[in-house]
């Protein structure tokens, strides 16, 4: 069974004439939609039957879609000192967005990149679903509409330099760094032509976006554009914005998850303390406000409050898995001829955390009948919306101001610390700025639900004539408006009546191999007990485990070699090649020392495709090795990865986001997760939860851009993860000759700590920092 | 409330709060001196590294008054200055060159760490292995781990 790709891979373009804006203002602004219809799949598209939906139309294009009808426009302007600036609605959150947009647009117009500025766009309602990062879709939704708008703006300068020159036609000029060049040699710096190039009614315009050979910038390696900010201690997150009065508050949280407040028994005396201004009720704690956040943790430890209890009673990991085990749908009995084989595996997945290092804050000035909110962000419309709503204010009197976040992972699509931050500063009548304690980030933060991947195929020969798995998970929260968006282009796309997570899966779940009949499913849990979200590449990473290790058990069942078996089954030439390069770059079946082994795996997503090839140390020496206070184990000791996201924008910024995957990656598989015993996380900080750590790196990293000649931008924030999470699991399996069916391997052993107590529900800060200065 | 006095990047502060604040919120939420970040309060995830006399310490487990007069604080801020010259200091620039930030939020605690870390490695008169490198207890929840590790490397044959 082939699918037709010819509609797909392939999508190559010539050069590009797109619509856009002058926009009537003081010096020359540009505006442009931002779903460009080019970059939108149309009707055209052919849907082949035997794939997944995935194979065709993927999340980004589902995202894509829901864009179109919505969107509007977004400006960029250029000053009379001859710089550009472009808000972007999106948010950075370390994935280089800013950088990479900048390059984009210094590219198209000509101009030094530091002349680029890049800032965040405050929530704007207009945009209605055309204001949200995530699906790793940036890139691939904003590349042609920003283009589109520094094309126009190179225009209309060109325009302007030809009047000024005396009346040359653009087309005898041309730009450079900047400026616009005559042909006898004079330079207009653009800064010089801004007041000229403006106009004073809004015009439609035509512009032809520069052919893909002339780009110098795009395809390069350049460093973030905030990377001195970084390294001086200079860039801001949403903790270090100065906010007139804004004063450290905190909130006391449960002792058990989703618990509320019934009363607060010492508020006066907490009001006592050192420090402390405000002590007030919110719906998820008590918050409290002080001079400095050391008074308010010594506040939330002194706070003696009688709570009601959430509503996961007394569950534990195995009465969750209990529940996704009666949730399991059987899987099918194919009707296959008598001497096939049938291969079965399972695999279970404990909780994650997709907690970031800069922890769930924000910064809140409520006054009355309106409010201003800072925060890291990725659906600021819907925060505006919830927060307005809770609040008890019309939307248009929430200002939400999205602030570059420290990391996201999942994390930053709710509105969870901001909820807190508003509320809380309502409540006392005075500006928060509110953070949450790590503790309450792990404890009562989202987490990635548990679940359980199954799959069955059956096997006569070389051949393998059905693939079906069954993905059954926690429920995962999609509220926060993404799932609305997926929905919103569910009529239109070749798949009957799902769930959001339904549909989320379908859509990032792609067939990779020939194999037959094939199937992937989701069944999720409906209950509410666990405040859950999706974790950096949602279902994937999970799926693409339990999808490549049962590849290796049936290339073993037939005693084929597992990288054969694959190029001999892979249903995508893009794919077949960055397998070949890391089997080949990583030198793939070398004669490897006893307790040591090699592992592979693919995946395609987001109109992209990734290989790796791991590694993989498990010797007792390596396994026992001790750290302080750590997990330790098998470690990765080699990773080669390649990936093929069709146009890369910064080749520094993709390979850095596959850099951070493949970390997430060693850490799903081998290290990190969330226990949930009787009622309660027992991880509270970085301590407890083993994400990747230095004792964890592999010595050796080389990640391979691969380049197909597509001229279209795929997705990469979060494309890292499941091929390197596959090739690890594979790897360890080969090391120590046992397949690997629990994640992470280590989830069931002795815990490498003592739980800290509940109740207080934060640790007290330690005063023995002197003592271990060395 | 009794005052504090001690030395900030190269200048004499001095503070009104109570004994017990620890330093890291003196510095961020009184002094204004936002460098150094807050990952987890228990002194576990590096991310608010600071020097104290050129050495690295963990300010939000030191309690303000546990700090002397004559206590010099350098937090990532402060970095550059303790070198000759106008320029960053050599590990800030070979952060910038190996690209190594992403969301950055570690990366001032990263800095201060490696800085001292290569600083104790020389007073050993060794060469920067791989198994100092482990030694680091920062957490990056980005993943920059492996270019961390580069610039660590080209970072310490300019220091
Ligand atoms: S905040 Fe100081 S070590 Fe984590
Ligand atoms: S760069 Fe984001 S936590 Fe290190």
């Amino acid at each position: 069974m082939t699918v037709d790709y010819s509609a797909l891979g392939q999508r190559k373009v010539g050069r590009r004439r797109l619509l856009g804006y002058l926009v009537a203002a003081p010096t020359l602004a540009v505006a442009v939609r931002l779903a460009s219809d080019a970059n939108v799949p149309g009707h055209a598209l052919t849907i082949p039957t035997p794939g997944l939906p995935a194979d065709v139309f993927d999340l980004s294009d589902s995202q894509n879609y829901a864009a179109k009808p919505t969107a509007h426009l977004i400006w960029m302007e250029i000053r009379e000192d001859g710089t550009v600036h472009f808000a972007l609605p999106r948010t950075e959150v370390g994935q280089g967005i800013v950088t990479s947009t900048a390059m984009i647009i210094a590219d198209e117009l000509d101009v030094p990149l530091q002349d680029v500025h890049v800032t965040l766009a405050d929530s704007r309602p207009e945009l209605v679903m055309n204001q949200l990062t995530g699906g790793s879709n940036t890139t691939m939704s904003t590349y042609y509409p920003i283009r589109t708008a520094a094309a126009i703006a190179r225009g209309a300068l060109l325009e302007a330099a030809g009047l000024m020159l005396g009346g040359l036609t653009p087309t005898a000029l041309h730009t450079d760094n900047g400026a616009v060049v005559a042909p006898d040699g004079r330079r207009i710096p653009y800064g010089d032509l801004a007041k000229d190039a403006a106009v004073d009614q809004t015009t439609e315009v035509e512009a032809d976006l520069k052919p893909a050979t002339d780009l110098k910038l795009v395809g390069t390696t350049v460093g973030r554009t905030d990377a001195r900010a970084a390294v001086t201690g200079a860039k801001q997150f949403a903790m270090d914005i100065e906010v007139p009065n804004a004063l450290p508050t905190m909130v006391c949280k449960p002792p058990t998850i989703k618990g509320t407040v019934r009363s607060v028994r010492n508020q006066a005396a907490v009001l006592e303390m050192p420090g402390v201004t405000h002590v007030a009720i919110i719906p998820t704690g008590v918050a409290v406000r002080a001079r400095t956040f050391g008074q308010c943790i010594d506040a939330v430890r002194a706070l003696d409050v009688d709570w009601a209890p959430g509503e996961i009673g007394s569950d534990s990991d195995e009465d969750v898995l209990a529940r996704i085990r009666k949730a399991e749908i059987p899987m099918a009995v194919p009707e296959v001829p008598l001497l096939a084989k049938t291969v079965d595996t399972d695999f279970t997945f404990a909780f994650a955390s997709n907690a970031p290092l800069d922890p769930d804050c924000a910064v809140a000035d409520v006054r009355t009948g309106s409010a201003e909110i800072w925060a890291s962000l990725k659906v600021p419309i819907v925060a505006q919306q919830e927060l307005a709503e809770a609040l008890g204010f019309p939307m248009d009197k929430v200002t939400v101001h999205v602030v570059q976040g420290g990391g996201s992972f999942g994390r930053r699509l709710f509105t969870d610390a901001a909820m807190d931050a508003a509320l809380a500063s309502q409540a006392m009548g005075a500006p928060v700025r509110l953070m949450w304690h790590r503790a309450d980030a792990c404890r009562q933060g989202r987490v990635h639900p548990m679940s359980t991947s199954r799959v069955r195929a059956t096997v006569l020969g070389n051949d393998v004539l059905t693939y079906e798995q069954r993905h059954t998970s926690g429920r995962t929260d999609f509220g926060h408006g993404f799932g609305d968006i997926i929905t919103a282009s569910a009529a239109k796309l070749p798949v009957g009546d799902y769930s959001i997570s339904q549909f989320i899966y379908l859509l990032t779940t792609g067939a990779h191999y020939n194999f037959g009949a094939t199937t992937s499913l989701l069944d999720e849990l409906t209950d509410r007990k666990l405040n859950t979200g999706a974790m950096r590449n949602i279902y994937s990473p999970n799926v693409a485990v339990a999808r490549e290790l049962t590849v290796d058990k049936i290339a073993r069942t037939i005693g084929k070699d597992p990288y054969q078996f694959r190029r001999g089954h892979i249903r995508n030439d893009r794919l077949r090649t960055v397998l070949d390069r890391v089997a080949e770059a990583g030198r793939w079946g070398r004669s490897m020392p006893r307790h040591h082994g090699q592992g592979l795996g693919i995946h395609s997503e987001y109109h992209g495709h990734s290989a790796c090839l791991v590694e993989i140390d498990a010797s007792p020496a390596t396994v026992n090795r001790d750290v302080r206070k750590a997990v330790t184990g098998p470690r990765v000791t080699k990773v080669v990865f390649a990936v093929d996201v069709g146009l890369v924008i910064n080749r520094s910024g993709l390979k850095a986001q596959m850099m951070g995957g493949i970390m997430d990656a060693i850490a799903i598989v081998l290290t990190s997760s969330l226990h949930l015993k009787d009622g309660n996380f027992l991880e509270a900080s970085w301590d407890n939860y083993a994400y990747t750590r230095q004792w964890n790196v592999p010595f050796d990293i080389e990640i391979h851009l691969v380049d197909s000649g597509i001229e279209e931008p795929g997705g990469a924030g979060e494309f890292g993860v499941p091929a390197a999470a596959a090739a690890v699991a594979n790897a360890y399996w080969a090391a120590t000759g046992n397949m690997p069916t629990h994640f992470p391997v280590n989830h069931s052993a002795p815990l490498h700590y003592e739980p800290y107590p509940y109740n207080p529900p934060v640790p007290p800060s330690p005063t023995s920092g002197l003592d271990h200065v060395k | 409330m009794p005052t504090h006095t001690f030395r900030v990047n190269g200048e004499t502060v001095r503070v009104d709060v109570e004994n017990d604040v620890r330093l890291l919120w003196v510095l961020r939420d009184i002094l204004g001196v936002r460098g150094p970040k807050y990952g987890c309060g228990i002194n576990v995830c590096k991310a608010c590294t600071s020097h104290i006399n050129g050495k690295a310490f963990n300010p939000c487990a030191v309690p303000v008054g546990d700090l002397r007069p004559e206590d010099e604080v350098t937090t990532i801020e402060g970095l550059a200055d303790t070198v000759e010259g106008d320029g960053l200091h050599p590990m800030q620039d070979a952060w910038i060159e190996h690209d190594v930030a992403q969301c950055g939020y570690c990366q001032p605690g990263q800095i201060m760490a490696a800085v001292d870390l290569v600083r104790r490695v020389k007073e050993e008169g060794r060469a920067i292995s791989d198994a100092d490198l482990d030694t680091l207890r920062n957490i990056c929840r980005c993943g920059t781990y492996p270019r961390i590790r580069d610039a660590i490397r080209s970072g310490s044959e300019k220091m």
